[in-house]
């Protein structure tokens, strides 16, 4: 027979419809996917909570050791100090990047050709990368062939030159800048779709019943808003939580070791003191703070599905 | 656009108007001064990177060459000082970058087809499975990961980096392959079927330029991130050859002989970001709708 012949017409032919191919076929298509995450998350995923609860050096035999890391890093006061110093960082980030965010998103929301340039400029940051940013301030910060210093010298505003780096205070100020300087962009983007999504009546109904732009962002924009923000916030600090580039690349965890996060303080167990067992231990820690987390913005995220 | 039309409409009063337009001078103030601000680290590095090698150990004041010295690529030679030349080390991150966009797009390509057009046993187990990976920081996975490497031979390889970077992606490209698959009308495949297309060729074939913008995306990302990804890297590369470029960086900024090279840094830094920044402002479409796809949406 011809194969003209056979061929139905596409639209009244009621069987491919239905033929959403069953069987195992369709699993070979996702078995890369599938064996990528398996061999290279879901196996070191495992490892990581059963070397927690040995004592593992880099050479020699692992040892059993039962919960002795966890007990051990219950009264290690340099992971409580990681902790808080990152819970402290995340804290004031958080509230740099967001302030600064939804002041740049509403600064930007509508179109415009202008707004579309600004919008660009302001998100190039994001794009460079955590190490190249962080690169780039060490050598701002820097004393003597740096910008920051010289510059306040020049124009009158310190005698002599200042070393940021050297006191705490300004070592942690000058990093916050620059993760501000890098990442508020982004959030600008995800507050702005949220506040683009706004319907223009309401602020037009709002505008013809006499209500002032602060009225309007009180009672309009900032209820209609709250859950974008609720998840830039948890991104924020998830984000925040897990800081590592900037203070190993800038400050190298100094002055006096003030300024070590979680994942440094994990790095440095792990692949400076080759201490394997009580870094994953800390690592278990750390994700469980993380999963907690993760499992507030997918609420967050079902409940605007949903709505 | 709304905004102009509503400000410039008819009915304005003439007060009124000239208050708006006052306005409108103060927002492009505001506007134009944040974004020098944004833009003058980037603006400083790069010009600062051209000075010659006797001033990079001043401050960068004015940042461009100044004093009758032209631009100058002493920052970058001497960028070679650190074992082999820098363009063996960009040739390591451009390897490692391009090696993740080409796996993670070859194989959420495949995925994304699979969860969007089979049904087939655990199809929602094995989905979310992948999905779910997005919830743990890989941070806290990569002292096995160490160990695993090492037991499959791949211990400070460019290649090593390659796996874990794209299963990294895999969420989020995973995710975004099967929307975008799931976007293309059922109707082509029926028609390509009808004429014989099956399995793989129908994919390569048909859907393939169907989905590209979803392939544009998941590339620029995997990209990216691959290029930018500093941690990995430090831990899992111990012999200096095989440096990634921050990796590299990150030894030149602790300097040698207790003294810092400031103006191999600023070459490094832009080596490392000028890529980037013009990937960005190419795809910049594309990048967007990633970044609304997986955060927002």
């Amino acid at each position: 027979m011809p194969d003209v012949q056979s061929h139905p017409l596409p639209s009244a032919a009621p069987t491919p419809r239905r033929r959403r191919r069953r069987g195992w076929h369709g699993l070979l298509y996702t078995l890369p996917a599938l064996a990528l995450v398996v061999v290279f998350f879901l196996i070191p995923l495992g490892m990581t909570v059963w070397m927690s609860l040995h004592n593992w050096p880099l050479l020699g035999n692992a040892r059993w050791i039962g919960l002795a890391n966890y007990t051990r890093l219950w009264n290690d006061a340099s992971f409580w100090n990681a902790l808080l110093f990152t819970a402290q960082y995340t804290i004031v980030s958080t509230i740099g990047l967001l302030g600064l965010a939804l002041a740049l998103a509403l600064m930007v929301q509508h179109q415009g050709r202008a707004t579309g340039l600004y919008r660009t400029v302001w998100f190039l940051p994001v794009v460079t990368g955590f190490a190249s940013a962080s690169l780039l301030w060490a050598w701002l910060s820097n004393v003597d062939a740096g910008l920051f210093s010289p510059l306040a010298q020049r124009i009158g505003l310190t005698e002599g030159r200042f070393n940021l780096l050297a006191d705490f205070d300004t070592a942690f100020w000058s990093v916050t800048v620059m993760v501000v300087w890098k990442m508020a962009g982004f959030y600008m983007i995800i507050l702005m779709s949220g506040l683009q999504a706004i319907p223009g009546d309401y602020q037009e109904a709002a505008r013809i019943d006499g209500a002032s732009a602060l009225q309007r962002f009180l009672w309009i924009t900032v209820p209609l808003i709250r859950q974008p923000f609720a998840l830039a916030l948890i991104m924020c600090v998830a984000g925040s939580m897990l800081a590592f580039d900037q203070f190993y690349i800038i400050l190298n965890g100094g002055p006096r070791n003030q300024t070590v996060t979680a994942v440094y303080k994990i790095f440095n167990e792990s692949f400076v003191s080759f201490r394997l067992g009580y870094g994953a231990a800390l690592s278990v820690i750390l994700l469980l703070i993380l999963m907690v987390l993760s499992i507030i913005q997918l609420r967050l995220l079902r409940d605007r599905g949903e709505s | 656009m709304q905004t102009s039309t509503r400000q410039g409409g008819v009915t304005a009063p003439t007060a009124r108007g000239g208050r708006i337009r006052g306005h409108r001078v103060l927002f492009h103030i505001t506007a134009v001064l944040v974004t020098l601000i944004f833009l003058a680290p980037i603006f400083w590095v790069v010009m600062a990177s051209f000075r010659p090698a006797a001033v990079s150990l001043q401050p960068p004041l004015p940042p461009w060459p100044s004093d009758g010295v032209g631009v100058t690529f002493d920052n970058y030679s001497r960028l070679g000082d650190y074992g082999a030349s820098v363009l063996h080390y960009t040739a390591n991150s451009a390897f490692v970058a391009v090696g993740t966009a080409l796996l993670t797009i070859v194989v959420s390509l495949l995925a994304g087809y699979g969860f969007s057009r089979y049904r087939f046993p655990f199809r929602s187990v094995v989905f979310v499975l992948i999905l779910a990976t997005i919830m743990i920081p890989f941070q806290s996975i990569l002292t096995p990961l160490f160990l695993l490497l090492a037991k499959m031979g791949l211990q400070n390889t460019l290649t090593g980096l390659v796996f874990i970077y794209a299963t990294l992606q895999l969420p989020f490209s995973v995710f975004m392959m099967k929307n975008a698959f799931d976007s293309v009308p059922k109707e082509i495949e029926e028609a390509a079927r009808i004429d014989g297309m099956k399995g793989v060729r129908m994919l390569a074939r048909v859907m393939m330029p169907l989905v590209t913008p979803g392939i544009v995306t998941v590339g620029l990302f995997a990209f990216l991130n691959a290029w930018n990804e500093f941690l990995a890297a430090l831990v899992l590369l111990t012999d200096q050859s095989k440096f990634t470029l921050p990796v590299l960086m990150t030894a030149v900024r602790y300097g040698r002989y207790g003294s810092v090279d400031w103006g191999a840094v600023q070459a490094g830094v832009t080596i490392m970001m000028i890529p980037c920044l013009i990937l960005f402002l190419i795809l910049q479409r594309s990048y967007i709708r990633g970044l609304t796809a997986g955060a927002v949406k």
